[in-house]
Formats: C-alpha cells, structure tokens, sequence
C-alpha cells in the first residue's frame, strides 16, 4: 500500500515543479531579440500599431504583471493562437499529440520487451561471452544519435526491403502501430540500452541475496525462482529510472518524427521554429513539460507502492 | 636501514585511499583503449589539413557520388566533396562541441557543487528545490526551445546546454562533499587553522571530485548526440561546416543511392562516443574504491 505522507510530500515537490516550469516557458519567449509581435510582422506594421496590438495583449504591462497574467491565461487552458495557422495553440497540440503518445508508448514497450530477456541472460552468463556481446552491442548503440538509428533503419526496412512504410502516420489503429514500428524501434535502442545495463546489475544483486538462495532451498523450479523472486525484485529499481528515460523518449520524439515524418508534437515543434510561430514553441515546451514531470510522478507513486521502503 | 631512517625516507603526506592521487600501478585496459581513441581524434581536430587528403569544401564536378575507392576511401557527395575529408574536418567542430558545451557545467557546477556541500542548510534547502524542478523537465525539448529563440548556431548551443547541464555536477559534488567534510582530515584541516577556501580547493575537492569527472566523460559523449541532432535538424552548425550530424543530413536523401556519405560521418560519432565511455568506464575503475 501506500504510504500517505509520501504521496503527499511528493505532490508537493510538484510546485516548484510546475513553478519552474511556468517561468521558463515565460521567459523563453521574452528571450527573443525585441518583441514577439514584431518578430511576427516584421517591417509591414507602423510604430503605432504595435503599440496599440501590445496594450491590447498586455506586452506594454511591467515583467512581473505580464508574468501573472501568463500564469492566468495558462490556468484557464488559454495558450495563445499560432501566428501561422490561427488556430488556438491548444487545439493544435491535442491534434498532434497522439501519433506521439502512441510512439512514446509502443517504444517503451519495445524497449522493456527488448531489454528484459537480454539483461537476463546478460546477468545469468555474467562476464562470458554472450554477456560481453549484448553489452558491446548496447554499448555502440548508446553511442548512435538517434536520428542516425532511424536513417539506417528506414533505408534498410522501409526504402531497400520495403517491409515498413517510408514515413506518415496511417489511418486505422494498426495501420498507426504499422507506421510507428520502425519509429518506436528507433527511440527503444536507447531505452533498451539504459534499462538493460541497470536490470543486469539490479539481477546480479538479487540473485546473491538470501531469499533467492532460500527459494533454491525449497527446491523451487528455477523459472518460478527466476520470474517470482529475482525479476520481480529487480524490476524495482527500474521502474524509478523508467520516468527519466521516458522523458529523454519524448525529446527523442522530436528527432525521431523528423526523420519518419510523423505528424506529431515533436515535428511540430520543428515546423515551428522553422515558421518562427512562437505561441506554439511556449505552448509545445509548456505541455511536454507538465506530461513529463507528471510521468515522473506517476514512476516515482509506481515504486513507492511496489517497494515501501523508497517511501521512508 | 634503520627503522628511523626507513620513517624518514617516506613521503610526509600519506596517500589518500580515495581520489585523484590513488592512480599508480591500477591502469585498466578500458582507460587506455579510450584514452588512445580520444588521442586520435584529438590529433584530428588539432591538425586535420594535414591528415586529410583534401578541402573540405573542395567541390570537384568530375567526381560526384563516387563509391568509395582509394582516390576517394569514404566516397564523395553530390558537389563531389571528399567524405573522407569531412569527416576528419568535423572532428574540430565536434570535439570543441563537447568541450565547450560541458566546460561551464563542468566549473559552474563544481563552485555551487562545493557551496552546497560544504555548508548545506537553507543552500541546500533551496538547491534541492531547483534539483526537483529542472530535473523533470524534458531536456531535448528545453534545449531546442532555447536554441529556437536564440536563434541556430553553436553559441546558443553551449547557453542552452549550459543552462541545465551545470545542476548534475553540482549535484554529484555537493553530495561528496558532504560526507567528506565529516572525515577526520578536513577536521585536521581546520585545527590547523587554514582558510575555509583552502580546505575546499585543496583537500575536500580533489577527494570529491570522482563522481563528477567520470560523468564529465559521459556528458561530453552526449552533447557530441546533442549537438549533432540539432546540427541534422538544422540548428545547430550550420552548412557548409563540417559537422557530422551536418554531414549525415546532407545524405540523408541520397541513403539509398549513396550511402556512404551519412554512413562514415556516424561511425566516426559512434566511435568518439565509445571512447569517452571506455575513458569513463576506466576512471571509475580506477578511481573508485572497490566496494
């Protein structure tokens, strides 16, 4: 079960948070070289206008009410309207959000899929050959930018064999998880890599200590003893390193969707910059934030009701 | 020799168990591997026109695409550019990419690191609160939005690097220097009567540092990743420079007809990266007391 204070002193800790990340994303865009309303129009705006569309957006305002009413707008779901296709930014975050949160998920599915059965056999032929080679292996592959990865992937796969599409997104669900394989097995190499290299050491751990020698004594099946005892319990620590991972999963999105040409968040994100459409930059940097740190919550609530003792 | 002599003849200071100063005679094979791979392309970054056989942006119409072969052992592109030769050029861009895009973090960190740790209270109070808050944000995304403001290029890169980077190094020293601090020789330090500065920098640092230096190597390994995704985004190094990620977006359309001109530039990426893991994983066998 879990314990109440913990669940409560780790919202807390999402104040800071969410305070954080409401002033960075404010003072990212105040970063820019004069003003975002004439970055926009550039030469084709008097003097006058500007002024009179700054009042009316509130950028005539001192830094610190500007700040709060950013703060007001965010809270009542307002995150401005994209320069370039004039839609609310929200809207057009939810429009994209899918095909990313599908490949998020599918490559995090992946990568555990991937990784589980290789750290066992890693821990199990500890410093033999087969353990060298899968941790060789993980070792390049760590070293690969993901963007690479996913160039070699879609010129063997999809453009030489032709058994994955080139690109996009499909239409039906299958279609979607068709279309977002290669994807997914792209961002998964690096999951895979980090959760593999921390389950082999969590498995090494477990099989030294004294409930699986005990397990053994009671003449337990080795399979019983493998999957009950000794994944079970090294599961644990990787579930804390899961919420960091999946955060660095979402920022590989970006690279990930350029390369396969997936409408989602990440690409849009690109396209942004690209069409120096600002509101949206804010509004992009704003959400992924908030999903990320509430993943990190939810992996951190996760290991603490499967391990009392992280909650202490 | 008589005992006294013997008592004599050893050095003052006795060598610290921990830290910089236990590396003699515990060389692993790993440290000399990397040490030997960053040598390399630390020769390449220091003196590429002499290694590699032409220009970088040297076009040559007569050779365009060409497959490898011993005038050209990497190939050439479509303006008929050596590959060889820029990916040995791109090993100036992309090593300075890891070097300044850690440098900073690197100093900063170590200074705040230093600060927590030695005396903790309401610093570490709030340090532990800007831990919290920018560790849960989505770096990648932060870097990029940063670097889409400021607009692409290498500068913005090292400040939106920069930015974050410095917290996991404070982090690293501040929880070092805590335990270390406690030891009976930075309480030695004290009766002694040295400035609080000295028993920092000389004796607490040196002891402290490990952790942080092993993931320094780390770190320089994935901002070579970070800087070579913007580059192939088109926000970091901008073309025609050779930068390898650069370099693998310019092949990107010709993958399939020429593969040779993304493929080399990311093998000369994975093996850099190799070598500051090896570098890494060797310090820490080196350097860390076994458990």
């Amino acid at each position: 079960m879990l314990n109440l204070g913990f669940v409560v002193r780790r919202l807390l800790q999402m104040i800071p948070t969410f305070v954080f990340i409401l002033v960075v994303t404010f003072v990212i865009v105040r970063l820019l070289p004069g003003d975002p309303l004439s970055a926009q129009a550039g030469d084709r705006v008097t003097d006058a206008q500007v002024a009179h569309a700054q009042a009316e957006l509130g950028l005539d305002q001192p830094m610190l009410v500007q700040f709060f009413l950013f703060v007001k707008h965010v809270l009542s779901g307002d995150l401005g309207r994209s320069y370039v296709v004039q839609i609310p930014v929200w809207r057009l975050i939810g429009q994209r959000l899918p095909p990313t949160l599908i490949l998020t998920a599918m490559s995090t599915i992946l990568g555990i899929l991937i990784a589980v059965p290789l750290a066992f056999v890693a821990a199990l032929r500890r410093d033999r050959v087969s353990d060298a080679a899968i941790r060789g292996t993980f070792q390049v592959g760590l070293s690969m930018p993901v963007f690479y990865i996913g160039l070699v992937l879609l010129t063997v796969f999809s453009a030489q064999l032709r058994w994955f599409p080139v690109g996009g997104y499909g239409d039906s669900m299958a279609d979607h998880v068709y279309h977002l394989f290669l994807p997914s097995l792209t961002l998964a190499v690096s999951l895979a890599a980090v959760l593999m290299r921390n389950l082999r050491t969590a498995i090494i751990d477990v099989l030294n200590a004294e409930y699986v020698d005990f397990a053994r004594a009671k003449g337990l099946m080795p399979r019983v003893i493998m999957i009950r005892h000794v994944l079970r319990n090294a599961l644990i620590s990787s579930v804390a390193l899961l919420g960091p991972t999946i955060g660095t999963l979402l920022g590989g999105a970006v690279i990930t969707e350029s390369v396969f040409a997936i409408p989602g968040v990440g690409r849009l994100m690109i396209d942004s910059i690209y069409g120096r459409d600002y509101p949206v930059i804010q509004g992009l940097t704003l959400s992924l934030a908030v999903v990320v740190s509430l993943i990190f919550l939810a992996t951190d609530l996760i290991q603490a009701a499967l391990d009392p003792r992280v909650a202490q | 020799m008589t005992a006294a002599e013997d008592i004599l003849s050893r050095p003052a200071v006795r060598r610290r168990r921990f830290g910089l100063s236990n590396l003699r005679g515990r060389i692993s094979w790993t440290f000399v591997a990397g040490f030997l791979i960053l040598l390399a392309s630390l020769v390449l970054a220091i003196a590429p026109g002499l290694i590699a056989p032409y220009k970088p942006a040297a076009f040559d119409y007569k050779a365009i695409l060409k497959p490898p072969s011993l005038a050209h052992p990497f190939g050439s592109d479509n303006f008929g550019r050596d590959i060889l030769s820029r990916t040995i050029w791109a090993y100036r861009i992309d090593l300075q990419i890891a070097f300044f895009g850690t440098l900073f973090p690197v100093v900063f960190g170590t200074f705040v690191g230093a600060m927590v740790g030695y005396y903790g209270g309401w610093l570490e109070t709030i340090f532990g609160r800007v831990v919290d808050a920018v560790i849960t944000f989505p770096f990648l995304v932060l870097v990029i939005a940063i670097v889409a403001v400021l607009g692409p290029g290498l500068f913005n890169l090292y400040i939106a690097v920069s930015i974050v980077g410095w917290i996991f190094y404070a982090r690293l020293i501040a929880a070092e220097i805590k335990v270390q601090k406690r030891l009976d020789y930075a309480a030695a330090g004290r009766v002694m009567g040295y400035s609080t500065a000295r028993i920092i920098l000389r004796h607490l640092l040196p002891n402290a540092i490990t952790a942080a230096l092993i993931y320094w190597m780390t770190d320089m390994a994935l901002c070579i990743l970070l800087g070579s995704s913007l580059g192939y985004l088109g926000l970091g190094a901008q073309p025609p420079t050779a930068e390898w990620g650069v370099l693998i977006a310019d092949g990107k359309n010709y993958m399939s007809t020429a593969w040779w001109i993304s493929i080399f530039p990311g093998v000369a990426i994975v093996i850099t990266g190799l070598g500051f893991s090896l570098l890494g994983d060797g310090l820490s066998d080196m350097l860390r007391p076994k458990r």
